[in-house]
């Protein structure tokens, strides 16, 4: 890229400290409740447990002014494709937080309409487990979503694609 | 019987002086089940609309219609038409028995309800409603395969094994 190991280093490292800080900071969820883990996302956002303080100050019903999907509940093969078609309308940089044992693996569902996880459709960055996870939870994996954004750079955020399959 | 009042007496006498011992039988569940009878297919439309229009039962309200696939059992499938009449507040219960391939006539002319119900007993049985408005999939996506609730398909579905890929089409 015409720019030396060196020269990445001292050069980029201050921008992507403040770039990273600003991003992880105010990342704005869009709402994508599906189920029951919906109820305690809801109950995040609320006063006790408040997840504005972590930056998650709105969460905005369109996915155009969004930074996180946080999938919260059990994904149906009807559903599937409404939610990739969400996610592929928010703008980059974009991060998913799958919510709860269906979002993760398909949960207790191992059945013919409901999704094993919701990583075969989009690449999830944190997985929070639990049926349904408390808050402190969800906001646990919040914080270690905003880690993970922090040790990010700039130069190299490749946009992820899932590998297609043959035929 | 057990478990009948007088009134529910008085219509299943009616049904049978109606329409004969060959195409009505009432079923002997005891105790405080919902009273039921059993119909012929061939009959089953005029049956149902007897019970809604004579004012001595008046069922006004198809409350369920659901389902039951009796694996190995015949006949295979069964409908069954849970009836309420606020007038005499009374419920009933119609079962007709089916076999895989058959075709019942809609019930959806005489309750509203029933075009729903109808909807996904196809949808999860494949029991195909004759002149039915608009008999598609309700729960399932229309491209989905098989039907799930007949005892011959496994809970995980087919494709279990293979990875769920999503293909997003165009937008027209």
């Amino acid at each position: 890229m015409g720019v030396t190991e060196a020269d990445k280093n001292v050069l980029v490292t201050s921008v992507d400290f403040v770039v990273n800080w600003a991003r992880k900071n105010s990342v704005w969820p869009v709402t994508f409740g599906l189920a029951c883990c919906a109820l305690e996302m809801m109950v995040a956002s609320s006063a006790t447990y408040d997840i504005a303080r972590f930056g998650a100050e709105v969460f905005r019903p369109s996915p155009r002014q969004s930074d996180l999907m946080i999938v919260a509940g059990t994904v149906t093969k009807k559903m599937a494709p409404i939610l990739k078609r969400i996610y592929e309308q928010m703008p980059e940089p974009k991060w998913v937080i799958a919510m709860g044992a269906c979002a993760c693996s398909g949960g207790i569902f191992r059945t013919y309409n409901t999704v094993q996880g919701v990583d075969q459709i989009v690449p999830v960055d944190v997985y929070v487990p639990g049926c349904p996870p408390r808050p402190e939870s969800l906001l646990a994996g919040l914080i270690k979503l905003q880690e993970k954004i922090q040790k990010e750079t700039i130069l190299e955020r490749e946009l992820i694609s899932l590998p297609k399959m043959k035929g | 019987m057990t478990g009948e009042t007088k009134d529910i007496q008085k219509v299943t006498g009616k049904l049978i002086r109606q329409f004969g011992e060959k195409v009505i039988t009432i079923e002997d569940r005891g105790g405080s089940a919902i009273p039921s009878v059993v119909v012929d297919k061939a009959k089953i439309l005029e049956v149902l609309f007897f019970l809604k229009a004579d004012p001595d039962s008046a069922f006004d309200m198809l409350t369920d219609l659901f389902g039951v696939d009796n694996n190995k059992e015949r006949p295979r499938f069964e409908l069954i038409y849970f009836l309420n009449s606020f007038k005499n507040k009374m419920r009933f219960a119609v079962k007709v028995g089916l076999e895989d391939g058959e075709s019942v006539p809609t019930a959806s002319g005489i309750w509203k309800a029933a075009e729903w119900f109808e909807r996904e007993i196809y949808d999860m049985f494949g029991i195909r409603f004759e002149g039915h408005p608009d008999l598609r999939r309700i729960l399932l996506d229309e491209e989905f395969e098989g039907h799930p609730l007949r005892k011959d398909f496994p809970v995980e579905g087919p494709d279990f094994d293979k990875p769920f890929v999503v293909e997003l089409g165009e937008e027209k």
